[in-house]
């Protein structure tokens, strides 16, 4: 009679504690898949840092041809850079202008337009492409890419290049597209933190609209908005598939950014075009984790960088205001 | 408009004859009158067909329990409902000769003139001290450092705040306390040289020292402005204040001499309000 | 007082009569972000209404349950690829769930301590790691070791997407669940293990369910973890140790091949893929209503992030 509240204190403590292993056990799993992922990158592109070094990373060469192989990641790492640049230059201002439209206009036109914006955030990335490739490609080709470079073709550099549509403007247009969403719903949440106390202390002193943004909202905001849109940038900067179809697929040092129609090649459209067929024997499929892991050290600085700029600017200002 | 009731039209009468009887109409204008003003909150009604009269250069408090409309009325006298999106106001706001409901003016032209300093001290956290009182003046063209700097300058004085900050006006405004920053929201408002001064419980967030000063710079400022302030604490309408009007569930009640409505109420309610009955 | 009336006025005449200049940029600033508006939503209108209008011509019975034809004729269809992308949705969220699930609990029931602070940074910071390198991982640990392509590796591959969404959109929903639940377990003597699955979870329910949901509908368009790891196929299932077929795999190779029949496929192929999609984020909102947002804020990181 007596044994049996022990035994059942200690059946309780086994089976609780069998729970808080286990638990413990799957929040660790994200430690030891990061962990375990960048030994693996590191350790199986090893033989492309043992043949060039850190000139890989600087390298240009782009060459599986055996007996002459060499690898550079140089282009990769610039086109990326420069496309995601370039969508964040579009994508960022139409995605402020978008989030402060929503804020500001009755609930009736707000609310479907909010939601409309979000939905489109579920669309994948191969139907972006998709529509990029057969539709959008056509159109800009046309009435966008042609025309400048007819008028600045010769005088501008950046303009070169007769335009065929898959080339690295396009590529960028679309990914500035495919940011929108995030960027200008995370715009809309850092602006609806500034206190209406703020906007009423514009407004007092008889500002316009567009006063009491540049006044009260703007200033307050800013420190997250440049965060929203880092978050923009590492969208971005992890983006295959879209970016694969539209941007023409050069490789080595013709695939070099180095103006708006030329074809080019981002590091994640290089593994998305070439994995599959890179023999594990060569030097090529090494070369492609090295650039998956430069990818992944690139995505993880912006996105804390990113992390870092929206929710400080949450706590400071708040923190300070409450003085 | 609404055409008032027979009882409604005696309640307008008799606050009419309460406000005529709390001043001769020789000694002082009306700056602003507010006529039958109702204020709609979605579907609950804030404010209930009120007529105010407020003379010019004076002080005039409105009281009255916790929800009884005193600050919806308030924010109905400078259109701050307009940032509201339930809102919706009816009724005529005139300041001076000019209605500010009226639908043909843009109210930007008249909204610098009806300043505001709100419950909780709310400078703009990224200016300096001198940057959060010229906002109001570069919003309206006034570029000349000479007269910013004498602006600057005058109405941190007349905000009692001049002494502590003029060393460092470069100062960021969060890095004040309460009381300062309330302060500076008052020469901010008075920067743009308003005519009217409209005050939402200006010291209800500071402690009794802060309060003073704010009250002092009150009864100052009575002499060039037309102050209308709203407070929740009593003896503070009695100390600073020559008019009051107590509000009850949206209506006001009465409108007298401040000295006359603390110590013989004409209303039961305010009666009761003032002794402390109810709050 | 140092000003009088007379200075005030002369102030007052300082100020420009510039409210008609004000009010004129105010209203070009509008029209211009009134612009903005309309040329973002022309795309993303646009991309619904081309895949709706030029899939819908593309389906029929054959389309949706035959395999592939020869290329450039318009025969077959994308049975295979629906069947795929069932599959390994399936078998991602068998091993995703779980984790995710078990991983938010922890969070939110054993989280706080250091460990769980760690866990819940690297939990966003993998959030963010690109598709791609997540496939490439799977292939490493997977295919390479294995000798050949594998529905397992596609498999791991997308629960590694899931999990940490999962896990964050559980703990979210855990934490909502009032304390006093819990303590009212305790006090009936129930065993920590019983109130976190019996009581919380069914309190936490809606808010899971989004979760998951959510992370379904993210893994479900996703392409190029699988092209490392199941490649693509003209054939059903057979076995999990070949290559495997499935919707956006698919609608890569269809877009790159030069026939129009094929195009047309592609774009059918692509509204599946969007009716399943959105199918599934519609439901989430309607079924579970708007008092998920909260959860759904989640999946855009660093917003509601609490530390």
């Amino acid at each position: 009679m007596e044994k049996k509240p022990d035994a059942y204190r200690k059946q309780n403590i086994r089976s609780d504690k069998i729970f808080k292993l286990a638990a413990t056990i799957a929040g660790s799993f994200v430690l030891v898949i990061i962990a375990l992922m960048i030994f693996q990158l590191i350790s199986e592109s090893y033989p492309i840092w043992e043949a060039e070094g850190l000139g890989f990373i600087i390298g240009t060469d782009w060459n599986a041809v055996e007996g002459r192989e060499s690898f550079g990641a140089l282009p990769y790492i610039a086109g990326t850079l420069v496309t995601a640049a370039l969508a964040m230059v579009i994508g960022v201002p139409l995605s402020i202008g978008i989030a402060m439209f929503i804020s500001d206009a009755p609930a009736k036109i707000g609310g479907p337009l909010g939601f409309l914006v979000e939905l489109l955030a579920a669309v994948p990335s191969i139907i972006y492409g998709l529509w990029g490739l057969l539709v959008f490609r056509l159109y800009f080709q046309d009435w966008v890419e042609k025309p400048l470079h007819d008028l600045f073709g010769d005088s501008i550099f950046l303009f070169s290049g007769t335009p065929f549509g898959l080339d690295i403007i396009t590529a960028s247009v679309i990914l500035a597209i495919m940011i929108i969403p995030t960027v200008s719903s995370v715009s809309r949440e850092i602006m609806k933190a500034v206190p209406q106390q703020q906007r009423e202390a514009a407004y007092m002193l008889g500002a316009t609209k567009w006063e009491m943004f540049k006044l009260a909202v703007f200033p307050y905001s800013k420190t997250g908005l440049i965060g929203a849109s880092i978050l923009g940038l590492g969208r971005a900067v992890g983006e295959t598939m879209a970016v694969t179809m539209l941007i023409g697929n050069a490789t080595g040092i013709a695939a070099f950014p180095s103006s708006f129609f030329k074809p080019s090649q981002t590091m994640s459209s290089i593994i998305a075009n070439e994995f599959v067929e890179a023999s594990p024997a060569s030097l090529h499929l090494p070369a492609l984790i090295g650039v998956a892991l430069i990818l992944l050290l690139i995505a993880i600085v912006i996105n804390i960088v990113a992390h870092l700029l929206v929710t400080r600017m949450m706590k400071v200002k708040e923190g300070a205001i409450n003085n | 408009m609404t055409t008032l009731s027979e009882t409604e039209q005696k309640i307008t009468n008799s606050i009419d004859s309460q406000i005529s009887d709390a001043i001769s109409p020789v000694e002082k204008k009306f700056k602003m009158i507010a006529e039958n003003v109702t204020i709609h909150y979605g579907n609950t009604m804030g404010v209930k067909n009120v007529t105010m009269k407020f003379p010019e250069k004076s002080v005039t408090a409105l009281i009255g329990p916790s929800g009884c409309g005193k600050t919806t009325f308030l924010r109905c006298l400078n259109r701050m409902h307009d940032m509201t999106k339930n809102a919706k106001v009816e009724g005529k706001v005139m300041l001076d000769d000019i209605d500010l409901y009226d639908k043909s003016i843009d109210p930007i032209y008249h909204r610098r003139k009806v300043g505001m300093v709100f419950q909780k001290p709310n400078p703009f956290p990224t200016m300096s001290i001198y940057d959060n009182v010229t906002a109001g003046l570069k919003l309206n063209g006034v570029k000349d450092k000479r007269i910013l700097d004498e602006i600057v300058e005058d109405t941190l004085k007349m905000a009692y705040l001049w002494d502590e900050v003029k060393n460092d006006l470069k100062k960021s405004a969060i890095e004040l306390s309460g009381g300062q920053q309330q302060r500076l929201c008052i020469a901010r408002a008075l920067a743009i040289q308003p005519e009217v001064l409209l005050m939402d419980e200006p010291a209800s967030a500071l402690d009794p020292i802060a309060t003073q000063k704010i009250e002092e710079t009150i009864t100052e400022l009575k002499k060039d402005y037309t102050i209308i302030i709203v407070t929740h604490n009593m003896q503070q309408a009695v100390r600073v204040s020559d008019y009051t009007g107590f509000m009850y569930l949206g209506e006001l009640i009465e409108f007298r001499e401040t000295k006359k409505l603390f110590t013989d109420p004409k209303n039961d309610l305010t009666a009761k309000y003032v002794q402390g009955q109810f709050g | 007082m140092s000003t009088t009336n007379e200075k005030r006025e002369e102030y007052r005449a300082l100020f420009k009569n510039n409210v008609k200049k004000r009010l004129l940029v105010d209203k070009i600033v509008h029209i211009i972000i009134f612009a903005f508006v309309i040329i973002a939503i022309i795309p993303l209108g646009s991309i619904l209404v081309e895949v709706f209008k030029n899939g819908i011509t593309a389906i029929s019975y054959e389309f949706l349950t035959a395999t592939p034809g020869s290329i450039g004729t318009g025969d077959g269809g994308i049975g295979p690829a629906i069947q795929g992308t069932l599959i390994i949705i399936g078998l991602a969220s068998l091993i995703g769930v779980p984790i995710g699930v078990m991983s938010g609990i922890f969070l939110s029931e054993y989280g706080d301590n250091r460990l769980a602070r760690n866990v819940r940074f690297f939990n966003d910071v993998f959030m963010e790691f690109p598709s791609i390198v997540l496939g490439i991982f799977a292939f490493l640990v997977i295919v390479l070791i294995l000798g050949h392509f594998s529905v397992w590796a596609g498999a791991f591959a997308l629960a590694l997407i899931m999990f940490p969404i999962v896990a964050r959109t559980t703990e979210e929903s855990l934490k909502m669940v009032p304390v006093t639940y819990r303590e009212a377990g305790t006090a009936l003597g129930l065993k920590k293990w019983v109130i976190t699955f019996r009581i919380v979870i069914s309190a936490a329910k809606g808010g899971m369910i989004t979760g998951i949901l959510l992370a379904v509908s993210r893994i479900g368009g996703e392409t190029a973890p699988l092209i490392m790891t199941i490649l693509g196929s003209s054939q059903f299932f057979s076995s999990m140790d070949v290559p495997m077929d499935a919707l956006p795999l698919r609608i890569w190779r269809l877009s790159l091949l030069p026939y129009e029949s094929s195009q047309l496929q592609g774009w059918g192929a692509a509204l599946v893929l969007i009716f399943i999609i959105i199918g599934i984020n519609l439901a989430i909102r309607y079924y579970f209503g708007n008092g998920n947002e909260r959860i759904m804020k989640l999946i855009k990181p660093g917003v509601t992030a609490k530390k």
